[in-house]
């Protein structure tokens, strides 16, 4: 830990969160200027930045701000909205199991978008739209079936009650799909998927504006956030006022899922492995929000790479859940030790 | 005049009332003690002392002004508290467990001072655990961890220490040890309240006694005053002898014997 | 604590009626799942429907061919699931813990998927090997995963590594599914548990497998209390906590391996039967694992039974079991302490 003082003004870092931020903001980018490179028409890293820049010729310009990087862009921001959520629910609940693809927000997001593409029929907007209305919903049946007089939101009563809220959601958007014709129910499929297909920048602007406000605002408040972990009493007795400290972070943990979702569909597990994986980057306890964020970013751009690389055209969602899956199981059967489970 | 007082307290969890009309007063300075059968309503009382839970009726006061109106941090400053069964966040060395003690001393654009490295180094050094700063906390035995947990309550550097059962789970050693550790802060001018299930700790360690049974007062004083065998039979339905403490002359509770003591005459 | 002690003998008559009355009422739910349906069947027709069919009557033939296989095959299903759960919670001391979670549903439909894109053909009894096969196989997976490192097999790290198993499958399904469209068709109606639609022989197929794990299950009652206290604990009083991990993740496999492949992934039967059970009658297993073998068939049964008469066109199980099964959880967490969680 380093400390800088100046008069009554004093701030402190950490030197080995600074790097792994720095190698993994790296990494994100790097691998989102060679997803915008990938196509039918290669283009190479010097000329995607120029391109970006506003300096390469016409035809690449518009290749590269039109087609290209609105997905790449999009899939960085999911990254880091998923990975802070993640870290955000994981600190709440106490339980490394606490993200909101298990608790039942991204699944209430997917049902939301579900019966826009199924029953309404809505286009790209009402997608959105729908998605982002089936997280809230969901989370505020959640918090308010999980609230209780007195005693306010519990960790595990709200991871509890959020397993119950998915299994229900998930069981509808089975029903959803049975029950409708075969084409629809494929594009619906692909989309619970979680891809990057086709993003443009109405879907980007809007996560871009979430994450312009709920990304500072959750840096900000990330001590109290960490002082919950010490248990309810004990923060309170610290001057933590734990309910209120919860109730806005679920607020920005919901946010930044559903936007998330509402742009690239439900990709799954970047909430659950990222905040893992960024602790044992940082090897720092309690929540590690940037890190963790990033390590969101860094995992869906170098997703959506390898997607765009494989034989066969795969969406970044099946991408996504085979290396966090695979990364994570390589995790936890190195790493032995009491305490890092 | 005392700086931490209750007045009127109903104390209820949902529907369960736990205690109805209480008043307690701690004398400042002293190393006030709570005894009581389980259930009696000692640590739903430290619960309402440190603001953990509203009273449904009644005011805690702390220097005067409610504590319900103060703001969160600024009650912290001023008064401390180990909670029973305190969580330890995965992998926290002990040097930043005890650190976190200093938060309603910091803020944003304060996030560490040369006051709270000084706060956090003399309270490891007070408890003995300069040596365990960099270890991991889980790696630690019970007694260590509760010492550490006494050092993030004093990095605190509050003049009001609440401790509920601060010596459960630990071995007889270890229990003393942190009697010890408490009768030094107390020493040191710190007023503190404690929950303790051992009446002879309670004894021999507090300077004021609040014996509770069934959410009521039923005496409180210096233990030497109010110990009796009458008031340990009132207040856990034990019959009892009180003698004094060949260590220290505190009141010692022996418990009725059930059994004939064998001895030559009865052999 | 104390080592559990064989409860007082007026406790166990109560136990004993308790018993009978729940027995009873998985009776009377077999009477109506083989009464109640689409085609109306008299009362006495019942009966003669089950034992001797002449085969003339449209009735009878309902019930013996459509019905009867489908409240047997309810009765093995349910016990299985409920059994499963119940065992999987006492094994990884977690209340969260769910068939699900241990990723045997997940490899259960990888496997399925796999087979439906190979064969291109949707045969229930080879998607009932498949099944089999994808469960054992991916429980073993996060046995070996979660056990690896020091320490042994932790319920955390199980659950985890069950979390891992289950992403990688769920998304190779979802690639495997999107680049065989054909795959898709017959897959999104395996996807919904339910009991409809199977004939005998996929019974006749699974029911040894549950046999054996019903045994197992029921032997290690015992072992699993001691277990209950913490692996030292339990290893003071002689228990050998490797020997009950290992055997009870075999009947966990077996029964649920054999549960999801007759009837496909069942929402929420086995998170909720054994916190029911617990919450009623305490944490001693041996009272756990009977109870729970009872009132899941019930339960499953009896939503089954709603299924059929709900909406015009029939609700699969698994969506009535979700949308049953949450909300009396949801009500169960909130009245519980959640210190007990």
């Amino acid at each position: 830990m380093r400390v800088l003082r100046a008069g009554a003004l004093s701030l402190r870092w950490e030197p080995r969160a600074a790097v792994v931020c720095g190698v993994l903001a790296a990494a994100a980018i790097g691998a989102a200027v060679l997803v915008v490179g990938s196509g039918e028409f290669p283009i190479s890293p010097p000329d995607v930045v120029r391109a970006v820049l506003g300096q390469g010729d016409r035809a690449t310009g518009f290749i590269v701000t039109a087609l290209r990087l609105p997905r790449a862009v999009t899939g960085l921001l999911a990254g880091l909205a998923l990975g802070l959520s993640g870290a955000i629910f994981q600190s709440i609940s106490r339980n490394p199991l606490g993200s909101p693809d298990l608790i039942g927000f991204t699944t209430g997001s997917a049902t939301g978008a579900l019966l826009q593409i199924l029953v309404f029929g809505g286009g790209a907007a009402a997608i959105t739209a729908g998605s982002v209305a089936g997280a809230v919903l969901t989370a505020l049946a959640v918090y308010l079936v999980a609230y209780r007089r007195g005693g306010g939101v519990h960790g595990v009563r709200l991871v509890l009650i959020g397993v119950a809220a998915a299994a229900m959601l998930e069981a509808l958007n089975s029903y959803l799909i049975t029950r409708a014709d075969l084409r629809e129910a494929y594009e619906a499929a692909f989309w619970l998927t979680g891809s990057l297909n086709g993003r443009d920048w109405d879907q980007a602007v809007p996560l871009a504006l979430a994450l312009a406000v709920l990304l500072p605002a959750a840096l900000l408040l990330a001590r109290p956030l960490g002082m919950g972990e010490l248990g309810d009493d004990a923060a309170q007795a610290l001057g933590v006022p734990v309910q209120r400290t919860r109730a806005l972070f679920i607020a920005a943990g919901v946010g930044l899922a559903a936007a998330a979702t509402a742009a690239a569909g439900p990709v799954p597990f970047v909430a659950l492995a990222a905040p893992q994986l960024a602790r044992r980057l940082t090897r720092r306890p309690g929540p590690q929000l940037l890190p963790a964020a990033l390590t969101g970013a860094a995992l869906l751009a170098c997703g959506d790479l390898i997607s765009l690389h494989l034989p066969v055209a795969v969406p970044v969602g099946v991408v996504t859940g085979v290396l966090g899956g695979v990364y994570l199981a390589w995790l936890l059967s190195t790493t032995g030790r009491k305490g890092t489970t | 005049m005392t700086r931490l007082r209750a007045e009127d307290l109903t104390l209820a969890y949902e529907k369960r009332v736990v205690a109805e009309r209480l008043g307690v007063q701690i004398p400042d300075g002293s190393f006030t003690v709570i005894v009581g059968p389980n259930a009696c309503g000692k640590s739903t009382l430290l619960r309402a002392l440190a603001r953990l839970l509203r009273p449904r009726e009644g005011t805690v006061y702390l220097d005067g002004d409610p504590i319900g109106a103060l703001a969160p941090k600024r009650l912290a400053r001023r008064l401390g508290l180990l909670p029973q069964s305190p969580l330890t966040p995965e992998g926290i060395t002990v040097g930043d467990l005890v650190a976190r003690g200093r938060y309603p001393h910091q803020s944003l654009l304060r996030q560490w001072s040369r006051e709270d490295e000084a706060a956090v180094t003399e309270a490891m050094e007070a408890v003995g655990v300069t040596g365990l700063a960099d270890r991991v906390v889980d790696e630690l035995s019970g007694g260590q961890r509760q010492r550490v947990r006494l050092a993030l309550v004093l990095a605190q550097r509050t003049g009001i220490l609440l401790l509920d059962e601060p010596t459960t789970y630990l071995d007889i050693a270890h229990q003393i040890e942190v009697l010890d550790l408490c009768a030094r802060l107390h020493e040191e001018g710190r007023t503190l309240v404690a929950v303790l299930h051992d009446l002879n700790h309670a004894c021999r360690y507090a300077t004021h006694l609040i014996a509770m049974r069934g959410g009521e007062v039923l005496a409180e004083g210096p233990p030497a005053e109010i110990v009796t065998a009458e008031l340990v039979e009132r207040v856990f339905g034990l019959p009892c002898r009180v003698i004094a403490d060949p260590e220290t002359a505190t009141p010692l509770i022996v418990p009725a014997g059930r059994r004939r003591t064998l001895t030559a005459e009865n052999l | 604590m104390p080592p559990p002690r064989p409860p007082a003998r007026g406790g166990r008559g109560s136990h004993r009626l308790r018993l009978a009355l729940l027995a009873a009422a998985l009776l009377a739910t077999v009477v109506g799942s083989l009464a109640i349906g689409a085609g109306h069947v008299p009362l006495g027709r019942v009966l003669s429907g089950v034992f001797s069919p002449d085969g003339g009557s449209r009735a009878e033939l309902i019930v013996h061919e459509l019905r009867l296989p489908r409240t047997l095959l309810g009765i093995a299903v349910g016990m299985a699931l409920g059994l499963a759960g119940a065992v999987m919670q006492a094994l990884t001391r977690n209340p969260l813990a769910e068939p699900g979670l241990l990723g045997v549903n997940g490899g259960a439909a990888l496997a399925v998927v796999l087979v439906i894109a190979a064969t291109r053909a949707d045969d229930v009894l080879v998607c009932v090997w498949a099944a089999f096969a994808g469960a054992a196989g991916a429980a073993a997976l996060v046995y070996l995963i979660g056990a690896r490192g020091r320490g042994g097999a932790a319920p955390a790290r199980l659950v985890l590594a069950g979390a891992a198993v289950n992403a990688v499958s769920s998304a190779l399904t979802a690639g495997v599914m999107l680049l065989t469209p054909h795959t898709f068709g017959g897959f999104r109606f395996w996807q919904v548990g339910s009991l409809g639609g199977r004939e005998m022989p996929v019974l006749l197929r699974v029911l040894p497998f549950i046999a054996a794990g019903t045994v197992l299950a029921l032997l290690l009652a015992r072992p699993l209390n001691a277990l209950g206290m913490g692996d030292d604990a339990g290893r003071a009083l002689g228990s050998r906590p490797g020997r009950t991990r290992v055997l009870g993740a075999a009947a966990v496999v077996l029964l649920c391996g054999s549960a999801t492949a007759a009837a496909g992934p069942i929402a929420f039967l086995g998170l909720a039967v054994p916190f029911i059970v617990r919450t009623a009658v305490g944490p001693d297993q041996r009272l756990v694992l009977p109870y729970s073998l009872l009132l899941a068939p019930v339960l499953l049964l009896g939503a089954d039974i709603i299924g059929r008469v709900s909406a015009p066109g029939e609700l699969e199980t698994g969506i009535v079991t979700a949308f049953l099964g949450a909300p009396l959880f949801a009500v169960m967490v909130r009245r519980g302490r959640t210190r007990d969680l």
